[in-house]
């Protein structure tokens, strides 16, 4: 489906997932790395990982809130057929730990923090995810 | 105490950005992956925002002795690029481009309680637990 181009909302929304991150390094000296976060709060349920799990909930609460407020639920559609789709998350799931980072980690935090490994692993996944969806909508057509 | 609260309220500021940018909806990252299509050039923005604040903020707080709740900073020490970080970060690519969703925005979707939504969080949760069992061992 075409999207327009929200240039406003989506420096704004930039601008505060930065700010996220941010507020983050300067209070808890934590990286805001979803991956990192997610892949070790369901494996290490001890006190340490606390933040973690708040982490997670204000998430889930603040995205979830402006999700209903803002977005609108209609909005949310995926386009991949189911099997695809569970092929993708462990993917996603699976590529992320072992390349240590996702969008965030990697491209928020990391590239923030001027890091020559998160600009190397943001340019590879960008380029992968480009040629995936070239092929998938252009080559494969469909 | 401080530190969970903390916690929470980045959690709440980061989903509530990725609602505003626009970056929960899977057409609108597929759209920006799709330069030879109808090109979005939204999630470019996305990135660029948040950078200029991570960037000049991260650089002046990781300056400070140490972070105001904690004792002492957690950032990555590893530096080199090793195979690991290539063939990671381009599993992630492929799955990304496969799916729209990355998993900040996998996980708020959850709150839709759409079905295939709930399918792509479970499969990447089980992709990280896979890791952790290979790697582990």
């Amino acid at each position: 489906m075409e999207t327009t181009f929200t240039p406003v909302a989506s420096l704004l929304g930039g601008m505060l997932i930065g700010l996220a991150a941010l507020l983050l390094l300067w209070l808890n000296g934590k990286i805001a790395g979803i991956s990192g976060i997610v892949g070790t709060a369901i494996t290490d349920i001890s006190a340490a990982s606390g933040w973690r799990w708040c982490f997670i909930a204000g998430l889930l609460i603040g995205g979830g809130v402006a999700l209903y407020q803002i977005v609108g639920v209609t909005e949310i559609q995926l386009r991949a057929s189911l099997p695809l789709l569970i092929v993708a998350g462990l993917l996603v799931g699976y590529g992320t730990r072992l390349g240590s980072g996702c969008t965030s980690g990697h491209g928020v935090c990391g590239i923030g923090r001027l890091s020559g490994r998160s600009m190397v692993a943001t340019c590879t996944f960008m380029a992968v995810a480009f040629v995936t969806v070239f092929v998938q909508r252009h080559v494969l057509g469909g | 105490m401080k530190e969970a609260f903390a916690a929470l309220l980045a959690g709440v500021l980061f989903g509530v950005g990725l609602a505003v940018s626009g970056m929960l909806i899977p057409d609108k990252v597929l759209n920006f992956l799709d330069i030879a299509g109808h090109w979005d050039p939204s999630l470019a923005l996305v990135m660029g925002g948040a950078l200029m604040v991570t960037t000049p903020g991260f650089y002046f707080v990781t300056r400070s002795k140490k972070p105001v709740f904690a004792a002492s900073f957690s950032l990555p020490t590893a530096k080199d690029i090793d195979a690991k970080l290539l063939l990671g970060a381009s599993l992630f690519g492929l799955g990304w481009g496969l799916s729209g969703l990355c998993p900040a925005p996998a996980l708020v979707n959850i709150v839709t309680g759409f079905s295939d939504v709930l399918a792509f969080v479970a499969a990447m949760i089980a992709g990280m637990l896979l890791h952790r069992a290979i790697h582990k061992a």
